[in-house]
């Protein structure tokens, strides 16, 4: 069995899950190649041959381009598999290379069980296994599933490919996050907002427990998105990466992408009427409760000392 | 200027899912049914476009006759019809079938702009707006998080991780897949709902459309084992309260003893 890793870089940056590619091929038995576009002065630690594609000369991402890129070297390796992060990247890319081949793909793989690839499904409540009817098959990974036993410190073989395809969607730039407001990173103790805490009437509840405890509040997307808390105070793929000595998930399902930004915490309480809420996998505490009666309880008693 | 929106009728996530008797998809017996929160999205961009442009505005879903209740609401949301393509067995389509259905549908149609979520609740695929935008020979860009018209051109914002954004454009006709966040769905009002009632609503039979096989199956769905082992606590608020702040003394050192 071959696979073709797809590594990320951006602005010239090797991304982290690079060596989760290496993981889910070792996991899986598999030999491997690597692909990048990037640039030679940094490259992602692999005992193998990554096939590099100058990102200078091609920019930041264009779809078009980057199919090319992976296509032609899927033509030379001919593997069986087409591995990607399922990140925006990769999400993005992987159907593009999917339809091109006439491929299955696996899209945000968490397991290999008995050689199938089991997904997600229902925000984590379900799980499904998969199997592909064509030869070839492309996969993205969950981010955090599979991870290296010891670090790698090989450098790659350089393969330097090229191709003269043009896309249709030009790249103009990145935008920054918006900078300032609090540092969650710097907190000991964090207690996040979610949806369930049912409006921006009951933020204050939530930040006079973190308040009580004597740390910050924090939020979940839903509630950023909704303009109830500020986007500094995010938590997850798209936000921040808070470890803190306690975490506490007021209403919080515990989505994949917000567990991401948390689930290294110390101590994880989560306050949720759902018993089944997927964050009670991550959490040391569940409390089955209504944020709205329990909140207050909590804080009272703390701040009664 | 064409636009068409693709929406999807998902369970409430927070239900109790059951595995249904093949064990292959959940039970859908006693479900709750909302449009998937994606789509929400794409409606409104889709809404505010056709008002940006006195456009046409088509929405689309595939599913049993449910899905239609999910329809109207995107109907008094302010799309001009409906197509429902009736497919009692949708849940057993991989997102290459879906996507094939939708491209099949759209291919005559000349359809300027196509809207889709980044992805459904339930699968998660994250395929279908791609795998459309490749069938009809488009570009796609995924995963928008802002969306602005000028001229034949879009300039879009992609979102990346951990809060950074692409800027790219894109020159029409294109494919976008809807990102939380896009904008703000608005709600449907009464008078809308009444007028929705009466917009065309057209049922096409699946088979009219479906002219691929699949390529990906399900073997199995399961809950998944229980990991954590974390405590569950339930009872009376304050209760519960006491409880934790005991816990929270033993186990972390954040609270003084
Ligand atoms: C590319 C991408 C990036 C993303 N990035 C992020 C990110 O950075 N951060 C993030 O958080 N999400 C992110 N998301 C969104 C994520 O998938 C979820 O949609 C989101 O985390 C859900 O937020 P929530 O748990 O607050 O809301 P929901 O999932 O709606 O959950 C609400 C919870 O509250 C509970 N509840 C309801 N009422 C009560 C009550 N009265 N008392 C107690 N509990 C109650 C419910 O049982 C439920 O579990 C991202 C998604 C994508 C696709």
């Amino acid at each position: 069995m071959k696979a073709l890793l797809i590594a990320e870089s951006r602005e010239g940056k090797v991304l982290g899950s690079c060596s989760e590619l290496v993981a889910f091929a070792q996991k899986a038995g598999s030999d491997s190649v690597m692909f990048m576009v990037g640039t030679d002065s940094n490259l992602p630690a692999y005992d193998g041959t990554i096939y590099l594609a100058d990102a200078a000369k091609y920019g930041e991402y264009n779809p078009a381009v980057h199919k090319q890129l992976i296509l032609d070297v899927v033509t030379k390796e001919k593997p069986d598999m087409i591995v990607f992060s399922h990140s925006s990247y990769g999400w993005d890319l992987a159907p593009r290379v999917a339809f091109a081949l006439e491929a299955a793909q696996f899209s945000e793989v968490a397991d290999i069980v008995d050689g199938d690839p089991v997904v997600p499904a229902c925000n984590s409540k379900l799980r499904r296994r998969l199997k592909a009817k064509s030869t070839v098959k492309v996969l993205t990974l969950q981010a955090g599933a599979f991870s290296l036993a010891e670090p790698i410190t090989a450098s790659p073989n350089v393969e330097k490919i090229d191709t003269d395809t043009a896309g249709k969607v030009t790249f103009l730039g990145y935008e920054e996050a918006p900078k300032g407001g609090v540092d969650l990173g710097k907190a000991a103790i964090i207690v996040s907002a979610g949806r369930g805490v049912g409006g921006k009437d009951n933020i204050p509840m939530v930040a006079a427990l973190a308040k009580a405890l004597g740390g910050e509040y924090g939020a979940s997307r839903p509630v950023v998105d909704a303009e109830w808390v500020e986007h500094a105070r995010q938590v997850g793929t798209t936000g921040q990466t808070v470890s803190p000595k306690l975490y506490v998930a007021c209403g919080i399902s515990g989505a994949i992408q917000h567990l991401a930004g948390m689930k290294k915490s110390e101590f994880i309480v989560a306050i949720n009427t759902d018993k089944d809420a997927p964050i009670g996998e991550v959490a040391d505490v569940l409390v089955v409760a209504d944020v709205k009666q329990f909140l207050p309880a909590l804080t009272e008693r703390l701040q009664a000392g | 200027m064409k636009i068409l929106v693709c929406i999807k009728q998902v369970p409430d996530m927070e239900s109790r899912f059951k595995v249904d008797s093949a064990g292959t998809w959940y039970d859908t017996t006693e479900l709750v049914w909302r449009m998937n929160e994606y789509d929400e999205y794409g409606v409104e961009q889709a809404v505010q476009l056709k008002e940006q442009t006195g456009g046409d505005l088509t929405v689309l879903c595939i599913g049993p006759d449910r899905v239609k209740e999910t329809m109207k609401k995107a109907l008094a949301m302010g799309c001009d019809r409906g197509a429902h393509v009736n497919d009692p067995d949708y849940a057993t389509r991989d997102p290459f079938e879906i996507g094939a259905i939708i491209a099949e549908y759209a291919s005559d149609k000349g359809f300027d702009v196509i809207f889709t979520g980044m992805q459904s609740q339930d699968r998660g695929s994250a395929q279908v707006g791609v795998l459309v935008s490749e069938l009809l020979g488009i570009p796609a860009v995924t995963t928008i998080v802002d969306f602005v018209l000028e001229g034949s051109t879009v300039n879009v914002k992609r979102e990346l991780e951990g809060g950074i954004k692409a800027k790219v454009s894109v020159t029409l006709p294109a494919l976008f897949t809807c990102q939380l966040g896009l904008n703000t769905p608005r709600y449907p009002t009464l008078p809308n709902i009444m007028k929705a009632k009466k917009k065309e609503l057209l049922s096409i039979p699946v088979q009219d459309l479906l002219k691929v096989a699949f390529r990906l199956e399900t073997v199995s769905m399961q809950l998944p084992e229980k990991k954590g082992g974390g405590l569950v606590l339930e009872g009376d608020a304050g209760e519960l309260a006491d409880k934790l702040i005991t816990i929270l003394k033993e186990k972390t050192g954040v609270l003084a003893k």
